[in-house]
């Protein structure tokens, strides 16, 4: 039986894919993920937000106080060198090429376009396989038209494309207006693949300091149906990859994606549930599954219930909606 | 010889260069002024540099100077080349080793960073009096005058060392030459090596104590042969001499750089000399070409490079034949003696020739000695000039003293302060600045350009006050064709920089510029009003001497450029933009070109932000025209209050208008003792913002008081009509806890830092406005007068009553009026809220030992004194006598005080009947616990001594004279945790075992806070530190387990930031416990790398994770049956990774040493939950029957519970 999917212009060993997540942070266990089946590792975000605020402050903390006092005119060592973010970054990216055998997707959160260049470039050079862009910012400015917003997420997707010779993936949110719309723009500007969607952590606040706290919480299987509708609605229709991400936690869920015509199908909350080992259950499932069926492979069944290929397509359209609307008001 | 290379170091560095090159093992320990050779080496070493013999040398700090010592002459022993920096009070501890070495004709070399020793007072500058007190230790004494010098002696120290086997102390003067940054030519390794004969060192491995080939030192000698054995080695003494003056012959074919052991300089036919050695000899040398030159004098001056053994022959034939008179310079004070050192050998050594007939001199010289320089007191060619005219009286004065003005006893030399040697082609700046501005960095940077991309020559010196926060900098700057030998202040500026305006409203800062020069000032005002934003006096002094004026809003610019508060790169950019240093464009391109060398390391974001700054300067930098009037209405502010005591006014501010050097010897008190309560008349007004109370929703918690750092908010509660005269602005509300009172929160305006960590403590929050606290913080300057109007008012505010004050919870505890105020510590500083806590529950009546440290120096840096008075004239009592010794000095008041206390209560006993019983008997019995009954006692004092002054013996005078001591004295033994693990922990021990009632507060950063952040045993596993560049690899020493293991000592670990609560009830029961107590209290500090507006989530955070946990120790618990072991921490609730990654001290690990980083956060939880597990068991045990097992009774003891 075959396992094996594509992606991004690879063959993977599987159709599970490590999504950007904490996990990545440790060599050790994206080895093991590795050799566990692990189809391909997108690595966690690099944020430029981030990573200026990191050096500010880094540069903040050895410098306050310093050159004040005679007796304490600095605080700490002097040292040639730090390895700031950037370079621990791509660190990573080297040594998860050099110790494991799936393609490494670099994931960039930028915030100006110098740094959606440079650092995609420098990600690119490290050895990344891939680079997911992971569009994202809540624009708060009432002045801004929602075209402008997507002009400027076409127009970074575009310079960085320009730049680079490796696959580029798009990581985006459900947000659009008309999502059908931008992500054929991205296509038309040589995506290689939509990653739906994004799951943002949302704020909460705390009733008893009176204090806007984030709350982090990880994903339920309830969470993928959104990705699960676009992107059978996208399958055959548009000209890139297409991967699942969020609520994906066994291999049923993964199988749903596939069915619906994702490529892969990105996991991080059933890992930090499960362990890692969790992965072996994934690959046997998914096994157990097509025996069942009898799919000889992956690619055997990928899009076999995309909205192109169901008898009833306005299963994924809104009167579907009306519809579960009327049924569970009527189980109450 | 190899092609020269030239680089730009302080004198620090250049000693460290050489002595690290030659090493391998180095055992250091911090002493300003020379912490950073010993940092310098842990630097390279922790980056894998390597000495001349191919390895990196073991750098290895010690517990104490002492330590570090034994610890060198055990290497040496063992055959390593071995060196230590030291410096002051260091040398002195290392002195018996010294003597050691010596004695067994070891080759070493130390170098030493000259300093005063603490006498009447510590001071961290530099004299030889240090290096004086270990001139008989058998070392030999090599003095530098220069950086240059620095690192030539060094390499030449060596190998007279390995020739001569006698070890070499060599020194140059603290501050002034160890951290004045000079370009200079590096030594290469192929010169290092050359000066140094490998036979020799192997002579001194194959001396090594060596298992294969043992021999025995340090025998045990008796009368009948200890004396011929000491004098086996003078053949060595008297070959030194010569063999030093070869190896400079060496150097000089080496480097083409001549020394001798004594260099003259000046005419050779000279009849009057000076004769003085380091920084003094430069200020000399050039003041006497200049004598020569442009007046027509004929004088000279003889620079002592070997000091000890002191060459007889080579001194005498230095000097001219004509010489007639001599001055010889001590920058040191022996008191009693016939003269300072130096003096002293130069005389003896005259005589000696004059006798021996091997002296060229007609006739004896006048030999006459003066002191200089005490404490980096300025040296200046106008002093040089003035023993110069000295010397041409017929009757020079003897045992003068010169740069100051002794009206008591009529020493000193007058000196003419305008007479200046400069020659015209020295570029002279002067940089004002604030220390959290990055002056003086910006100026160490703008002194590598400029040496790196011209012939220039370059010097930098660098001032600071004694403040931590909101200090003032000063940078002076020379740049020139020729060799600067200019170890003075500069007082004759071709550019002056005022990086604050602040500065103007205190200091005549255009004094100090030349006619024609440039005066470059950063202001807020908008361009057409900085002119009358100048006071009077400054615009004068423009007009009059012609200043051309450039202003800039570097705040504005540095904000824009997302600088922050750091205006740094921007005033480095105006000064080259205007200076003329450097060609305009080209100065930019090398500005552009460091920050991008200096801050690349850090991160492209910092590159960038630093380039915009540079490209937005010159888009803002302006020319202020000057008009040919005055007309400002201002002028520059009195330095204090004229309300101010005498004192204050006429000393202290003096001192705080950076007049101090004019004042004279009648000024100060003979012996060291200086006035309390002197902080409140030093007005700084350092604060951008300060905090504004919202009477209307706060609940009257105190912990904004508590936090407080500087004692600048305060909390009165007062009858309703002393409202009656209240400003129309002063706020106030009910109290909460006294029913029919008013409760009021006053800010010191002007004493307030700013420092936003009362704002952290307020747990208050608008439920309107969440935005909004009962405190927040507001622009300091509109609200400036309005405040300082409603302090003085609250100032008048009748103190609560002591003993209506429930001291076990903060709300009320913080009414006590805190007797420790407006201290210089750094702006929200993690040790004096506990400093002020004691000074609050019990200053009254505390006398202090207080170890040297940031406490000792925030407690009594001078010009002001934070330590205070009650409306009765009642304050803590304070001292600091030493680093190594603070307990045995605290113990030893609590001796003194326990013995006058007895020799009252006997008296009182004896005299019963005189007095009348029932009060006899009351003053000797009643409880003295609570704050009413110490009041009672007193008011029985007061009573007897009325009674006293009635009764004519001798036993009622001496009873009056010690009367009080029969109210309970505090003993108070304060210091931070360098003093409490390490170098004080022998002494620490002792007293804790002495089961003395003294109260031991360990202020523990968890480094050496006041030297910049050395590790001590205290610092954590994984932290980072000077000299734990790769984080400290092993576990924080368990100071309080320690302590308890004596059983007898009360002990408590305390964070107030975490449990304000906890840490009062442990003040309150160490004070309370009638034996020794010791309270380790975690102290936030900068040196942490932390956002110190927050400290108190860093501090909640510390012990939620369990990497400080909180406990009281009372032996008094046992006695009830109970565990004396209370664990007021819960167990670890969040990983301890979440709070080291709140410290860049841990952070940084993950940039310098990512395996170290993961390695240490492992080990540091496994520390944390071993050590909570230990701690739950032992807190756990069952003690009831421990009380069966003493007498079967059990008791109740006050206070235990």
């Amino acid at each position: 039986m075959n396992i094996k999917a594509k992606y991004l212009g690879y063959e993977l060993q599987s159709p599970f894919v490590l999504s950007a997540s904490p996990i990545s942070q440790d060599i050790d266990k994206l080895v093991k993920l590795s050799d566990l089946g692990i189809g391909a590792i997108v690595l966690h975000s690099l944020f430029e937000e981030q990573l200026i605020d990191e050096e500010l402050e880094l540069e903040y903390h050895l410098t306050h106080g310093t050159e004040s006092f005679s007796e304490a005119q600095s605080f700490f060592p002097n040292y040639d060198d730090y390895r700031m973010a950037p370079e621990e970054y791509l660190e990573l990216i080297q040594k998860a090429k050099q110790r494991t055998n799936v393609p490494i997707i670099g994931s960039l959160n930028g915030t100006s376009i110098g740094g959606w260049i440079d650092y995609a470039i420098k990600m690119e050079e490290a050895g990344a396989d891939a680079i997911e862009l992971n569009i994202y910012n809540i624009p708060t400015d009432f002045g801004l038209h929602a075209d402008e917003i997507e002009d400027a997420y076409v127009h970074i997707f575009q310079q960085v494309k320009s730049k680079l010779h490796i696959p580029v993936a798009a990581k985006l949110s459900p947000y659009f207006t008309n999502f059908a719309n931008f992500a054929k723009r991205l296509d038309y500007v040589g995506a290689n693949s939509l990653v739906l969607f994004n799951r943002f952590y949302q704020p909460d606040i705390n009733v008893d300091t009176l204090e806007v706290e984030p709350k982090v919480t990880l994903s339920n299987s309830s969470d993928n149906r959104i990705a699960l509708r676009w992107i059978a609605i996208m399958k055959g229709r548009i000209n890139l990859d297409l991967a699942a991400t969020g609520g994906i936690l066994t291999a049923k869920d993964a199988i749903k994606m596939l069915l619906a015509g994702a490529n892969v199908t990105m996991m991080f909350a059933a890992f930090a549930r499960n362990g890692l080992d969790y992965m072996k259950t994934l690959i046997a499932d998914l096994h157990q599954w097509m025996e069942e069926k009898e799919y000889s492979s992956v690619e055997e069944f990928i899009g076999v219930m995309s909205q192109k290929n169901v008898p009833n397509p306005s299963a994924y359209e809104r009167a579907q909606y009306m519809k579960a609307l009327n049924e569970y008001k009527l189980n109450f | 010889m190899s092609e020269k290379r030239f680089i730009t170091v302080d004198g620090n560095e250049a000693a460290a260069y050489t002595a690290y090159r030659y090493s391998e093992v180095i055992a250091i320990y911090p002493i300003t002024p020379s912490s950073p050779m010993g940092e310098f080496s842990d630097e390279w070493a922790s980056k894998g540099i390597k000495n001349i013999w191919g390895s990196i040398p073991t750098v290895y700090e010690m517990q104490s100077e002492g330590g570090a010592a034994g610890a060198v002459h055990g290497a040496l022993q063992a055959g390593a080349l071995t060196t230590t920096f030291t410096a002051s009070q260091g040398l002195l501890l290392k002195i018996p080793n010294m003597y050691k070495i010596a004695g067994e004709l070891t080759p070493t070399v130390f170098n030493i960073s000259a300093r005063t020793l603490s006498t009447h007072a510590l001071s961290i500058f530099g004299d030889h009096s240090d290096i004086n007190a270990a001139r008989q230790t058998g070392f030999a004494l090599l003095a530098s005058s220069t950086v240059q010098e620095i690192m030539d002696m060094g390499a030449i120290a060596w190998s007279a060392t390995l020739r001569s086997r006698i070890p070499f102390l060599h020194f140059f003067d603290g501050f002034r030459t160890s951290h004045e940054v000079q370009k200079i030519e590096v030594l290469p390794d192929d010169v290092l090596s050359q000066m140094v004969d490998y036979e020799l060192v192997k002579a001194h491995k194959d001396r090594a104590l060596s298992p294969d080939h043992p021999v025995l030192r340090g025998t045990a000698q008796n009368p009948d042969v200890f004396f011929q054995n000491r004098e086996t080695m003078n053949k060595y003494y008297d070959d030194c001499p010569d063999i030093v003056q070869e190896e400079m012959d060496k150097f000089a074919r080496l480097t083409g750089r001549q020394y001798h052991l004594f260099d003259y300089v000046g005419d050779p036919n000279a009849e009057n000399v000076i004769v003085i050695m380091a920084s003094g000899a430069d200020v000399s040398r050039d003041t006497v070409e200049y004598l020569n030159k442009n007046l027509g004098k004929k004088v000279g001056v003889l620079q002592v490079h070997l000091y000890r053994p002191f060459s007889i022959k080579h001194f005498i034939a230095a000097l001219p034949k004509t010489t007639k008179k001599i001055a010889v310079l001590d920058r040191t004070k022996e008191p009693g003696a016939t003269g300072e050192p130096l003096y002293l050998d130069v005389v003896s050594a005259v005589y000696e020739a004059m006798q021996d007939g091997t002296a060229p001199f007609e006739k004896i010289p006048n030999i006459i000695g003066g002191r200089y320089g005490l404490s980096s007191k300025e040296f200046t060619p106008s002093m040089v000039k003035s023993i110069f005219d000295n010397l041409e009286n017929s009757k020079p004065k003897k045992h003068f003293t010169t740069g100051i003005n002794d009206d008591v006893n009529f020493t000193s030399l007058d000196f003419d302060p305008t007479f200046n040697i400069e020659p015209d082609s020295v570029f002279r700046g002067l940089f004002y600045g604030l220390g959290s501005d990055g002056t003086v960095g910006a100026n160490k940077n703008s002194i590598k350009i400029i040496g790196d991309n011209t012939d220039y020559y370059c010097q930098g010196y660098f001032e600071y006050d004694s403040k931590k926060s909101g200090s003032i900098t000063i940078s002076h700057l020379r740049f020139g064709p020729d060799l600067i030998r200019a170890p003075y202040k500069i007082t004759h500026a071709k550019f002056l920089a005022c990086h604050q305006t602040i500065f103007l409203e205190k200091y005549d800062l255009i004094k100090n510029l030349v006619k024609g020069g440039v005066f470059l000032l950063n202001t807020p005002f908008p361009k057409d009003e900085v002119w009358n934003s100048l006071p009077k006096s400054q615009q004068k002094q423009i007009i009059d001497k012609k200043i051309k004026v450039y202003a800039i809003d570097a705040q504005k610019v540095a904000e824009e450029s997302g600088m922050g508060r750091r205006i740094n790169t921007i005033m480095q950019t105006c000064f080259f933009a205007i200076s003329g240093v450097l060609p305009g464009d080209q100065a930019i391109e090398e500005i552009k070109k460091s920050i991008r060398k200096t801050y690349g390391k850090k991160g492209e974001n910092v590159v960038k932000m630093n380039l915009d700054a540079v490209d937005n300067t010159l888009a803002n930098l302006y020319v202020v025209p000057v008009p040919e009037q005055v007309t400002s209405e201002w002028d520059t502010f009195p330095a204090v209050s004229p309300k101010a005591p005498e004192f204050v006014k006429y000393v202290e501010g003096e001192i705080i208008a950076g007049r101090g050097d004019e004042l004279p010897v009648s000024a100060f008190p003979i012996d060291g003792t200086w006035p309390t309560g002197t902080a409140q008349y030093e007005k700084r007004n350092i604060a951008l913002e300060i905090p504004v109370w919202d009477e209307s929703i706060c609940i009257q918690c105190g912990k904004c008081a508590l936090v407080c750092p500087h004692a600048s908010i305060r909390i009165k509660v007062y009858g309703q009509n002393i409202l009656e005269n209240a400003p129309p602005t002063f706020k106030s509300m009910p109290s909460k806890d006294y029913k029919g009172e008013i409760y009021s929160i006053q800010i010191a305006p002007e004493d307030c830092t700013g420092c936003k960590v009362c704002v952290e403590s307020c747990p208050v929050v608008d439920k309107k406005n969440p935005k909004h606290k009962a405190l927040d913080m507001n622009p300091q300057i509109p609200l400036r007068e309005q405040e300082k109007v409603n302090w003085d008012f609250f100032l008048t505010i009748p103190e609560k009553d002591r003993s209506t004050i429930q001291n076990t919870n903060i709300r009320q505890q913080q009414i006590q009026q805190p007797l420790f105020e407006f201290s210089g510590a750094c702006a929200g500083c993690g040790e004096t809220p506990y400093v002020k806590l004691v000074s609050q529950m019990f200053g009254d009546r505390t006398v202090i030992a207080n170890a040297t440290g940031c406490s000792s120096i925030y407690g009594a840096n001078l010009p002001t004194t934070p330590w205070t008075i009650n409306k009765n004239g009642k304050g803590p009592a304070w001292n600091n006598s030493l680093f190594e010794d603070n307990a045995e000095f605290g113990l030893g008041m609590r001796l003194a005080i326990d013995k006058q206390e007895e020799i009252a209560r006997n008296l009182l006993s004896k005299l019963g009947s005189a007095i009348g019983g029932d009060l006899v008997n009351q003053l000797l019995n009643s409880n003295q616990k609570s704050e009413e009954e110490i009041a009672s006692q007193r008011q029985r004092v007061e009573i007897l001594k009325s009674k006293l002054k009635e009764i004519n013996t001798v036993d009622a005078k001496r009873l009056l004279d010690v009367a009080d001591y029969l109210v309970r004295k505090s003993v108070w033994i304060i210091g931070g945790d360098g003093w409490a693990y390490d170098i004080g922990y022998g002494g620490l021990d002792h007293v804790i075992a002495s089961g003395k009632n003294v109260n031991i507060l360990v202020l523990d950063t968890e480094v050496y806070s006041n030297t910049g952040g050395q590790m001590s045993k205290s610092s954590p596993i994984g932290s980072i530190a000077k000299f734990a560049a790769s984080g400290k690899p092993t576990p924080k020493k368990d100071l309080g387990m320690m302590a308890m293991a004596y059983s007898n000592a009360y002990v408590a670990s305390v964070a107030f930031g975490s449990n304000d609560a906890q840490t009062l009830k442990a003040f309150a029961e160490a004070e309370a416990y009638d034996g020794p107590s010791i309270i380790i209290a975690y102290s936030h500090c900068i040196a942490h790398g932390i956002d110190m507006e927050h400290p108190l989530s860093v501090q909640k955070a510390l012990v939620d994770s369990g990497q400080w946990i909180l406990y009281r120790y009372n032996p008094n618990n046992k006695l009830v049956g109970k565990n004396p072991l209370t664990l007021d921490s819960k167990a670890p609730k969040i990983p301890v990774a979440q709070y080291l990654d709140q410290e860049t001290r841990y952070k940084m690990l993950s940039k310098i040493n990512p395996a170290g980083y993961k390695k240490f956060y492992e080990e540091a939880q496994e520390f944390v939950n071993d050590r909570y597990k230990y701690y739950s068991y032992l807190a756990q045990r069952d003690f009831s029957d421990f009380v069966k097992q003493t007498d079967g009774n059990v008791r109740t003891i006050e206070g235990v519970n």
